[in-house]
């Protein structure tokens, strides 16, 4: 069962000048916390991701979205760290999000939810950080909007990070990435069942138009080489072409598959204020104009990842992190490593990043 | 075990407690080394994710890099030293090279391996062909060694760019130290290679 913790006596202020009152935040710990609670792990999850790391997610009933790195043994080793993931702020999985109960309204906030940024995600997280007691995490690692929650951890609590690892990420949304996004809800809006974000009155949900958002999404999380060698132009489940406008290609069926899975699992009007909260994203802007004055107060190791295939996220934008680290003497490591999968490259089998955590941790909890 | 001697010689010339990048580290062994032995603050640029990887292990900030692009990115003066360790002859553009040394470190340690080494001229004069040594063991056409000099042709170098050599060690193949003092055409023929320590000629 997730846990939950509630903050209820003062509300909780947002970028924008709003404010939330409740706050609740679903997370998930993995491990146990050391006596000198010196072996914290934050992880922040991505777009669409959860508080379920790692083990068997109990709603899915399938490993966690980052199993693959967090666990018994692996390079995130949950016999030596003390794991903490909690869902972020607007999300839909147990943290107030659009879904959540207004409670001035008595019905769920919709579009009355506060629109929210990555900052407004981070200090959620240092009141859970509170609530657990740690003073200071050994480190805060995430990619993509992970990775923008884990820059925001290092230009705007330094001295609550020993180190950070920001994967496959940037220091702001590009004009490219706030278009996909658009692309995606734009397409949520134009389905009539989203009822300008009031499906739940009408026990409904825009799921076409999610799905689409998603497929287009899932499009840009790959590569072309990993959709050409994977797929090819080989046909679903058919001898020929059927003149039709089904699902002759496998690469249509496999999207339509995503888009399907992902509106059973995620809440469109949340999939809406997180997307804004990524394209919101500019550290450069917030310092006026140079990114180097985001890291003033750090003393943070950092640890910076990017992939080679990755264009979405693509790894000049993490040198112009590096760069910045540098300018501020900040102790920055950064490695781009050779992979074909795209920006998804972060949640798959990539054993050179694995060495790198792996490596990079170690030496951080020695340190 | 010709790279140890190296390590040893520049560990002499770093001073306790500095700041230190070394551009092309490897592994990190030389930065451990300086870590351990002189408390130095030791940073890395490797070309090579796993080498960055090994880097990573031992606890050393390293950035994945190519020292012909990636220089640029450090400010002025922000190290006490910049090594670059036998890497000079792999670069594009040494002599810019060398002014991105001295610009980002107030004093830089260059190691080089010596074409003008008796044997390497024995080599070319004997066959006729490009010489292949045990330290220069590739073909001229897969050689990542570009732009190979001699001691003499790097001491003309910093003379031409106003560099200032504050101290230079040339070492024979067993790792002894020669005697650079009005020998140079010796040193250049029998030292196998040579580390200097430099820095701007008008601080």
């Amino acid at each position: 069962m997730t846990k939950l913790v509630k903050y209820t006596t003062n509300d909780f202020n947002l970028a924008s000048g709003k404010s939330i009152s409740p706050l609740e935040i679903a997370y998930e710990t993995y491990g146990k916390l050391n006596k000198d609670k010196t072996n914290a792990v934050l992880i922040c999850h991505a777009l669409t991701g959860d508080q379920y790391a790692c083990a068997i997610n109990p709603i899915t009933k399938k490993p966690g979205w980052w199993d693959i790195l967090v666990g018994k043994g692996k390079p995130i080793d949950t016999d030596k760290y003390f794991i903490i993931c909690s869902n972020v702020l607007g999300g839909c999985m147990g943290t107030t999000g659009p879904k959540s109960q207004n409670l001035i309204t008595n019905e769920p906030y919709g579009l009355n939810f506060p629109v929210i940024t990555i900052s407004d995600m981070v200090k959620s997280q240092v009141l859970l950080l509170d609530h657990l007691e740690i003073p200071k995490v050994l480190t805060v690692i995430g990619g993509s909007m992970g990775g923008m929650q884990v820059l925001a951890w290092m230009s705007e609590y330094p001295d609550r990070i020993k180190s950070a690892i920001p994967i496959a990420t940037a220091a702001y949304h590009t004009s490219q990435n706030i278009a996909f996004h658009e692309v995606g809800r734009q397409a949520v809006m134009a389905d009539p069942k989203w009822h300008e974000g009031k499906y739940f009155e009408h026990n409904t949900s825009p799921e076409k138009g999610l799905s689409v958002a998603r497929m287009t999404a899932h499009i840009t999380y790959l590569s072309e080489v990993a959709l050409q060698n994977k797929f090819g132009r080989n046909l679903q489940n058919r001898a020929k072409k059927t003149f039709s406008f089904d699902a002759d290609f496998q690469v249509e069926s496999y999207l339509r598959y995503q888009g399907v899975n992902f509106v059973k699992r995620f809440d469109a009007n949340s999939y809406l204020f997180l997307t804004r909260a990524m394209d919101y994203f500019d550290l450069i802007s917030e310092n006026d104009g140079v990114l180097a004055n985001a890291f003033n107060d750090l003393n943070a190791s950092v640890c910076v990842i990017s992939f080679t295939g990755d264009w979405l996220f693509p790894s000049i934008e993490s040198k112009k992190i590096v760069h910045a680290l540098n300018s501020k003497g900040v102790d920055v490591s950064f490695i781009d490593i050779e992979s074909n999968k795209g920006h998804d490259a972060f949640l798959m089998d990539e054993p050179a990043m694995f060495k790198t955590i792996r490596g990079f941790l170690e030496a951080q909890y020695v340190k | 075990m010709s790279n140890r001697f190296d390590f040893l010689i520049i560990e002499e010339m770093v001073e306790l407690g500095s700041k230190v990048l070394d551009i092309g580290c490897d592994d990190g062994s030389l930065l451990k080394m300086l870590q351990d032995k002189k408390k130095v603050d030791a940073r890395g640029i490797e070309l090579y994710s796993d080498r960055v990887n090994l880097c990573l292990e031992k606890g050393l900030p390293v950035v994945q890099g190519d020292a012909n692009f990636d220089l640029e990115m450090y400010p002025d003066n922000s190290f006490d030293y910049v090594i670059l360790s036998k890497t000079l002859q792999s670069v594009n553009r040494p002599r810019d090279i060398l002014e991105q040394l001295l610009r980002i470190g107030k004093k830089a340690i260059v190691s080089i391996p010596n074409f003008g080494h008796w044997k390497v001229r024995l080599y070319l004069a004997l066959n006729g062909q490009m010489p292949m040594t045990p330290s220069l063991p590739a073909k001229w056409y897969n050689t990542e060694n570009i732009h190979l000099c001699t001691i003499n042709d790097f001491l003309s170098l910093c003379d031409e760019i106003n560099i200032k050599i504050i101290k230079s060690v040339a070492l024979d193949r067993n790792g002894a130290q020669l005697n650079f003092a009005n020998r140079i055409r010796s040193v250049n023929l029998i030292g196998e290679q040579a580390i200097f320590l430099l820095k701007k000629n008008n601080d």
